[in-house]
């Protein structure tokens, strides 16, 4: 399979996870209804924050940490390991491969061809940020932007690449999803979803600098939300993007590995 | 009549219970699992407590006694009421709901024994340990009438739980794909962590009137503490028994206008 054909075959591919997401929207509605937990933390951290700012956080800035929250839990959304993970059971997997490119770029162009789709959500949320707590909402210089979309994307493919390695350990074992299960507990507690990783411990803060978790989520909603300068942005931009890196190499030396043991009727 | 359904429930119960012995593997799995999601769901009590000593009136050993109801009742939503009521999403979608429905005896009833996961009991125990703990912490026993109440309150907490899970099943029957819904269930859910006072406005109307989590696990903990006042009390039974019925209504309408497999 040569990188060129699949570069020409991607457009389709996009142009059918777009329309899959356009005829299962109700389904699109239910997740994002099911997304809501950081409005349920705004309430809570707002009525912390009622007598005394929490650390750098009045209730306004909760309220923008959390809004920004939701909109990048949107946008970097991935559910490819319990797609995985069900064709693996199902056998069907063996219909993807039988095409003349790799699963994963299908995977992938579902989980992108979403993204527009969820605009719908997260233009009026990102709006209705801006028009209660102030334009600091999002960020407020073009490389402000930049660097945001970046980390959007980065975030975007740290979820996607742990998906696909934690769905391909279903090639090893009977099912993941239990482990899929201990992963999402560990990036609820230290993604910046719950609340921002400013308020670890400074101990707890330095061990999630390191974790994948807090590139997923955190950063990007810091930078939406302009908590930090150029240089410190750009540090952390290059962790985040070393986090992809290693990734990239795990998800795909487990998946390259995975495959020889698949072995559904007529493989 | 009543014979005949209670010799029902028993032998769906011995049927659910030797397939979950089948799998004696998963036991100590989900156990560990079950116990590691508590300590998680705790984290963020602890971020917060760091920060103030109560919030919104609830010391941390208050807090966790909410927390405690929380985890007891997941424990009963996972364990007895999301399996079999999941199975009912599966048999819509592979058109075997009719075979449910011939037989002789309520489907409701048929649906809702169909399964259970004895292993979640291990989150029920949990819930039991931060009941203890909390108290150590309050640093007092709660009063035996305050017991009695939140065990009445248990009732109607599971009576509500169980109501708001047929509803969201009866949503099955109108939307297609719907694989989503446990977590769109379990994630509202997760707002009944924390003590209902905290929320305001709008968002404290609607968990306490429309999806009544304050009533769930608020309620109890405040019952235990012996501050809840005897009208709330009388208050969240006849609510639950009214939401029970309404929710059978629903599922009764769903079921009439639910077109087979084969029609």
């Amino acid at each position: 399979m040569s990188a060129r054909s699949t570069l020409r075959a991607l457009p389709t591919l996009l142009r059918i996870g777009v329309s899959e997401a356009v005829a299962y929207r109700a389904e699109m509605f239910v997740w994002v209804l099911s997304t809501t937990m950081p409005l349920i933390m705004m309430a809570l951290w707002t009525a912390v924050a009622r007598e005394a700012p929490v650390g750098a956080y009045g209730s306004q800035d909760f309220v923008r940490y959390f809004l920004a929250a939701f909109v990048v839990r949107q946008m970097t959304g991935a559910w490819a390991a319990w797609m995985i993970n069900y064709e693996v059971r199902q056998g069907t997997l063996a219909m993807r491969l039988l095409r003349p490119i790799s699963p994963l770029w299908g995977y992938a162009a579902e989980n992108l061809g979403a993204m527009p789709m969820r605009l719908f959500v997260v233009v009026p949320i990102a709006s209705f940020a801006v028009y209660t707590v102030g334009w600091r909402s999002v960020p407020e210089t073009v490389w402000g932007w930049a660097f945001f979309l970046v980390s959007l994307f980065g975030g975007w493919l740290i979820t996607f690449l742990v998906n696909v390695a934690i769905g391909t350990l279903s090639l090893y074992m009977e099912s993941s999803t239990k482990l899929m299960d201990v992963w999402l507990a560990l990036f609820f507690v230290c993604s910046g979803y719950l609340y921002p990783v400013d308020l670890f411990p400074p101990v707890w803060r330095t061990i999630i600098d390191w974790l994948p978790f807090r590139y997923q989520i955190g950063l990007p909603v810091e930078l939406m939300t302009n908590a930090h300068g150029f240089g410190e942005a750009l540090g952390l931009l290059g962790r985040q993007w070393l986090w992809v890196g290693l990734m990239l190499v795990i998800s795909l030396g487990l998946w390259n590995r995975g495959l020889k043991r698949f072995a559904a009727f007529g493989g | 009549m009543l014979r005949r359904y209670l010799g029902l429930l028993g032998v769906q119960l011995r049927a659910s219970s030797l397939l979950a012995m089948q799998y004696r593997g998963d036991f100590v799995i989900e156990g560990i699992i079950s116990l590691f999601w508590t300590a998680t769901a705790l984290a963020p009590l602890f971020v917060v407590y760091r920060e103030r000593e109560s919030i919104a009136g609830w010391s941390f050993g208050e807090a966790l006694l909410v927390i405690g109801w929380f985890t007891l009742l997941q424990g009963i939503l996972e364990g007895a009421i999301n399996p079999s009521l999941t199975g009912v999403v599966e048999h819509i979608r592979k058109g075997t709901l009719d075979f449910v429905l011939l037989k002789p005896a309520d489907a409701q009833f048929l649906v809702s024994t169909a399964r259970f996961l004895p292993w979640r009991s291990i989150n029920v125990l949990a819930g039991l340990g931060l009941f203890v703990y909390g108290f150590r912490l309050i640093g007092r026993a709660p009063s035996p009438v305050g017991v009695l109440a939140s065990l009445v309150l248990l009732g109607t907490s599971v009576l509500l739980l169980y109501s708001l899970w047929i509803l969201t099943v009866s949503a099955a029957f109108y939307v297609v794909k719907v694989d989503n819904l446990t977590y769109f269930f379990t994630s509202i859910f997760d707002a009944a962590r924390w003590p209902a006072s905290v929320f305001r406005g709008a968002l404290a109307f609607v968990f306490t009137f429309v999806i009544p989590l304050a009533v769930m696990t608020t309620f109890p903990a405040e019952a235990m503490l012996g501050r809840l006042p005897w009208t709330s009390l009388l208050w969240a039974v006849v609510g639950s028994i009214l939401f029970a019925f309404l929710s059978r209504r629903v599922w009764l309408h769903s079921i009439g206008h639910y077109t087979s497999a084969s029609s």
